[in-house]
């Protein structure tokens, strides 16, 4: 053997594991998921088979406007975020609230749309199979948006007061998400509702 | 309280005022004390859930006996299914998950020790609830009492119509309450093995029992959702009027059997394969050889945990569905048997060629090989959908299903008892009271579940209260109320038996069974920390290495 042999550095590997915060996000939308297959399967499997009306085609209109509205908050979610990692605290909490308000606008959107439902068209959740599986699809997304919302503007009532800062960026991003989720489960929501189901 | 007393040094836990103990214990964010409160969440359920299972044997003892009333036994089988699948079943599996899986992949704690107690506190909720529709549900009509309309609950028993009272909406919402708690612990030990395993550990070095919870983490995030979401329709049904299962208005009772059992089929297997990672981690060390098959064993986990959740229609062959579905029902419910074949095989090799020591835990473990390979023969017997035709809802299914429960899950969570017992406590159990309970649980369980199938091929249907004499029927059911008695004297020996070594037991150390995976470097009981320097693993057996250091086994892994 020659006497130069180099022996190669053994490279020193650090141990890295996920993120515990980001695995148990993806677990509880996994079991979220579960949930709202149960309730889309229920929706598709009881389409048009109502013994009385009023039908899908005769009452429901789709929810453009606030659709966009909530998909959108996906967006501004995205941005808000990354002006925090960015450090730009100001930024974030102009996005963040923008998320907000783009939710609960959706959710207004709901229930002047539930309204219109139940006072003008007297569709009730036990009116018929359409009213159940309709108002108990919504609901649980609705639900889902309400949940998120108190989360939102929790973390907008400690922004206000100074207490987010850059290093907070992976529970803010995690939240995120969540929120993420909510739209992901809409554009389900929407299509088995509005389009299939009309 | 009395403020003059000393603490003596090593007297300190005795020292302290009860309240002050118990104040710790309710408050409590340790992974090792929670997996203790679910365990003996789960006993105190045991025994309650065996108590009723009692009552409905001594009303079948002879035909035509009136022991109880109709309706007492309709609430006595709901009660013990709900109790001994909700409320002993989980919180046991749960409870050794969380007591070990830290422990195994040197971890200081689970990933989320509050969502952990939260999740605790949301099952001893659930089943409070449960039990205390004895007292509450007394609502309108003064009808209701206990739930009683079986565990799986079809429609339309269900509905307002049939079932007055509050007591199926206790069963609903104390199914609900804790399967909440599920899918949080599930979501614990699913992030603590992926995110916290020690240096070294990668997955294919994790303990098999950590690598089991994990696939049984997984399936309980499919299983339960699809369980919650039904609990919520049927409160929607019973509470605001809607008709998801309300046949009347178009609705289909056919569709909560989909759903209720979608989250059962797989509920079966969130069991079992705890009681398979049991298994995995007492035959080696009780051979005395290292485990046969790490990769397929994981592989065919795997397996199963996606076969099981394309089963659940085995339950409903008699309900009637198309020709279609039944076929791939079948095939593959009966797919699921090479998986599980390979496991036994598994198993069998690893005590082949090895130094078996008989002790309380491998006792178990081999009833459990023995036991759970006849569950599934005749498992595979109900799979086919002609001979289930014949059969279903018949006493050979209640043995079959049994012969799962407490042959297979049970023994291996005995075993699971006695082998982990000395490193929670830190002393030994008393061993000839432990083969004691062994061998009078081995008779008891045979006298009662090998002589259920006999009336059940006889056409003895499940859930009657009471049967007419000269069907043949008479002497077996004698023989399997005899078996009941065997079966609660040895678990009151099991529970002394416990509770006197917790006491007087010899004081065991650390590693009392020389065996092979990290808890057992930690002390009897081990500290609040765990480990005082994260420990760094290069194999499976890290403990071996560290006895053998002239031959370790990441030389041939």
């Amino acid at each position: 053997m020659s006497a130069n042999v180099m022996t190669m550095p053994q490279r020193e590997r650090t141990w890295e594991l996920p993120s515990r915060g980001h695995v148990a996000m993806f677990a509880l939308i996994v079991a979220e998921s579960a949930i709202f297959v149960i309730f889309v399967v229920a929706y598709l499997f009881y389409l048009g088979k109502s013994l009385t009306g009023p039908t899908p085609k005769q009452v429901l209109e789709a929810p453009i406007f606030y659709s966009i509205c909530l998909l959108s908050s996906s967006i501004t979610i995205h941005l808000a975020v990354k002006a925090l990692r960015a450090g730009d605290i100001r930024t974030f909490r102009a996005w963040w609230f923008g998320t907000i308000a783009l939710g609960a606008a959706f959710l207004y959107g709901t229930a002047h749309e539930w309204h219109r439902l139940i006072y003008k068209d007297g569709l009730t959740i036990s009116t018929n199979l359409f009213g159940t599986t309709y108002y108990s699809l919504v609901g649980l997304h609705g639900f889902h948006v309400i949940v998120g919302l108190i989360c939102l503007s929790t973390v907008m009532a400690f922004a206000l007061l100074g207490d987010v800062q850059q290093q907070h960026t992976y529970r803010v991003d995690v939240l995120s998400l969540y929120w993420h989720f909510v739209d992901v489960v809409w554009v389900v929501v929407f299509t088995v509702v509005y389009i299939i189901g009309r | 309280m009395s403020t003059d007393s000393i603490a003596l040094p090593g007297s300190y836990e005795a020292s302290r005022p009860l309240v002050d103990r118990l104040h710790e214990w309710v408050t409590t964010v340790d992974h090792k004390r929670l997996g203790i409160l679910y365990i003996l969440f789960a006993l105190f359920f045991l025994v309650v859930g065996g108590i009723e299972a009692t009552i409905m044997r001594i009303q079948l003892i002879r035909p035509q006996n009136d022991f109880v009333s109709p309706e007492v036994f309709n609430r006595m089988f709901t009660m013990h299914g709900t109790t001994m699948i909700f409320f002993v079943a989980m919180p046991l599996v749960f409870g050794f998950a969380n007591y070990l899986v830290p422990l195994m992949i040197g971890a200081r704690d689970m990933a989320f020790p509050r969502l952990n107690a939260f999740s605790f506190w949301l099952s001893a909720f659930g089943g409070l609830l449960l039990y205390f529709s004895l007292v509450g549900a007394n609502g309108l009509y003064g009808a209701g009492n206990a739930p009683d309309v079986g565990w799986f609950a079809y429609a339309p028993l269900t509905a307002q119509t049939f079932s007055r009272g509050h007591s199926t909406d206790f069963w609903t919402l104390a199914v609900l309450v804790s399967g909440f708690g599920s899918i949080g612990t599930a979501i614990n030990i699913l992030t603590t093995i992926l995110c916290l395993r020690c240096p070294g550990m990668k997955l294919g070095k994790m303990p098999l029992l950590a690598w089991l919870n994990l696939v049984m983490a997984g399936l309980v995030l499919l299983a339960i959702g699809p369980l919650t979401a039904a609990q919520i329709m049927l409160s929607l049904d019973r509470y605001l009027g809607a008709h998801f299962f309300d046949t009347q208005a178009g609705g289909s009772a056919v569709i909560w059997m989909h759903f209720f059992w979608i989250f059962g089929h797989p509920e079966v297997y969130i069991l079992v394969i705890p009681a398979f990672a049991v298994v995995s981690e007492i035959i080696p060390v009780f051979s005395r050889k290292a485990m046969f098959g790490y990769p397929i064993m994981v592989a065919a986990t795997v397996a199963i945990g996606f076969l099981s959740m394309a089963v659940w229609a085995h339950h409903m062959f008699t309900v009637g569905m198309s020709s279609n579905a039944n076929t791939f029902f079948v095939l593959s419910t009966m797919a699921i048997g090479v998986p599980t074949g390979i496991k036994i095989f598994n198993w069998l090799a690893t005590m082949w060629g090895g130094k078996i020591h008989f002790q309380a835990p491998m006792l178990f473990c081999i009833a459990f090989l023995f036991q759970f390979l006849i569950a599934g023969l005749t498992g595979i017997m109900l799979s086919a959908a002609p001979f289930d035709w014949q059969l279903g809802n018949s006493y050979f299914v209640v043995a079959h299903f049994h012969y799962v429960i407490v042959g297979g899950i049970l023994f291996a969570l005995f075993g699971a008892f006695y082998y982990w017992f000395p490193k929670m406590t830190g002393r030994m159990y008393d061993e000839t009271v432990g083969k004691l309970h062994f061998w009078l649980f081995v008779i008891g369980f045979h006298l009662t579940f090998d002589f259920m199938h006999v009336p059940g091929l006889l056409g003895m249907p499940r859930r009657i209260y009471t049967y007419e004499p000269g069907r043949g029927w008479d002497t077996w059911n004698l023989i399997v109320t005899i078996g009941v008695f065997f079966q609660g004297l040895s678990i009151l020996i099991f529970v002394g038996n416990l509770l006197w070594s917790r006491v007087k037991g010899k004081h065991s150390g650390s590693d009392p069974w020389d065996a092979w995976t990290l808890e057992w470097t930690t002390s009897s009981p081990p500290p609040a920390y765990n480990f005082a320097t994260i420990p760094t693993v290069k194999s499976r057996r890290p403990l071996w290495d560290l006895k053998h250091p002239e031959d370790p086994d990441w030389k041939y892994e």
